[in-house]
């Protein structure tokens, strides 16, 4: 089946089979393999992309029900030259170890902040609280997102 | 982790979507999906089709009006956190939802989905069932109303014929005084509740309670009102020993499952904690 969607502000079409879920869409068809899959059935969260602004599970989305999509993933975060703000205070931070959760984090934080860039620890606790993360106890992780806020704000002014 | 193979339809128009449904028995539907998705991937089922509803209009909307609350089948939780009218059209609603799963799951999970899919420990069939809600489906034969209570038949299963689509949930009017609280407890945020109420009650000029539903979500084969309860409360003054005799009552009304996470005497038993924090908390709320 013929689907087309916008893939991090680039037109893509494949063709693939309805049962394939869009991170094997991803990851196989369109050879970006930043997107992890952990448990494929909607439990981890490692394979969070963002469709049409919204953070989602991409082992629970049908590459066919993306069809007219803007799908962003980690690759489309940043330039191959930069980190964004919100990788470089996981790096400062160390929020990360082995890396598997890594891209889940950060698309979920990305989605959550570009929303909410006035989000609390609470808060960004909670839209993270469907990741696992089996390396750093989470902490890390959420002092990374809570100093990344600075630079949503920012870009929320004209 | 792959599903089996199906052929897939997007129809743009609900009769088209019943008409697929209808001449192709073994086809499920699809909306948001976060229930579906995991159940294709264990191949727990194999439908021949899915009929996906993304393109067909009008299922999205979130109507209030003096009739009460309308959910259109493909709302999503995220839909019902961001409608502010909802804060004083139905603040049991919302603070159930918000138990409801994950972030990402929020974004695509539906109304539909939820009373379609009949999780015994869900949250919004246990509001269904506790406020008397009614469910509309369309179908080959047409469209018919069903009262929540009628429309969740045991775990996962509903009076839903394999033609019929549910269009919409019609929750009650809600008043502006109802006394109410939603309480339920899971093993982290965003799980399956272990058990959970969602409860409600009408205060009279006296202190008398009116009106009361009790609704419990995790500890029945599906989401059941507790009507010994109700009983119990109507026509009595609010107060500690009210609370901790409906506690009671609702321990032993219950008829939790066993299972890996739980066994039934913690479910009666955390049937009966939350019963009465939620009793105390709509008690105390506002005042």
């Amino acid at each position: 089946m013929q689907v087309s969607f916008q893939l991090n502000g680039e037109p893509v079409e494949v063709d693939i089979e309805p049962r394939m879920h869009l991170a094997d869409c991803l990851r196989e068809m369109l050879r970006l393999t930043g997107t992890h899959l952990g448990c494929e059935h909607g439990a981890c969260g490692a394979c969070t992309v963002i469709v049409d602004g919204a953070a989602v599970r991409s082992c629970l989305i049908l590459a066919v029900q993306a069809e007219g999509s803007s799908v962003v993933t980690v690759e489309g975060l940043s330039s191959e030259e930069a980190l964004t703000p919100l990788q470089a205070a996981f790096r400062k931070h160390h929020a990360l170890q082995c890396g598997f959760c890594t891209p889940g984090m950060l698309t979920t934080a990305h989605a959550l902040l570009t929303e909410e860039p006035d989000a609390d620890a609470d808060r960004i606790r909670s839209a993270l609280s469907g990741n696992l993360c089996r390396c750093t106890g989470y902490i890390p992780i959420v002092e990374a997102v809570l100093e990344a806020r600075a630079a949503y704000r920012k870009s929320d002014k004209p | 982790m792959k599903p089996a193979p199906f052929d897939y339809r997007a129809p743009a128009t609900l009769q088209e979507a019943i008409d697929l449904l209808a001449a192709e028995p073994e086809a499920l539907l699809i909306a948001g999906g976060q229930s579906l998705m995991p159940v294709l991937a264990f191949r727990l089922a194999s439908p021949s089709m899915l009929v996906d509803l993304r393109r067909v209009a009008g299922l999205g909307d979130i109507a209030i009006d003096g009739g009460g609350v309308l959910l259109g089948a493909r709302v999503r939780w995220r839909d019902i956190d961001d409608d502010p009218r909802l804060q004083t059209a139905h603040p049991l609603l919302r603070e159930a939802i918000a138990h409801v799963a994950h972030y990402q799951i929020r974004n695509r999970g539906t109304v539909g989905g939820s009373l379609a899919h009949a999780d015994p420990a869900a949250e919004l069939p246990g509001i269904a069932v506790t406020c008397d809600a009614e469910i509309t489906l369309a179908g080959a034969a047409g469209a018919r109303t069903l009262r929540a209570g009628e429309f969740f038949t045991g775990p996962l299963s509903t009076a839903r014929r394999p033609d019929e689509i549910i269009t919409e949930l019609h929750l009650p009017l809600w008043p502006r005084n109802r006394r109410w609280a939603f309480q339920e407890f899971a093993q982290r945020q965003g799980d399956f509740a272990l058990a959970g109420t969602a409860l409600f009650y009408d205060e009279d000029q006296d202190g008398l309670v009116r009106n009361a539903h009790v609704g419990v979500i995790g500890a029945c084969d599906r989401p059941q009102r507790l009507t010994e309860v109700e009983t119990l409360l109507n026509g009595h003054a609010v107060g500690e020993g009210l609370f901790r005799e409906a506690a009671e009552a609702a321990a032993q009304a219950v008829d939790p499952p066993d299972d890996l996470h739980a066994n039934a005497a913690y479910r009666r038993g955390l049937v009966a904690t939350l019963v009465a924090r939620g009793l105390r908390a709509s008690h105390i709320r506002g005042r």
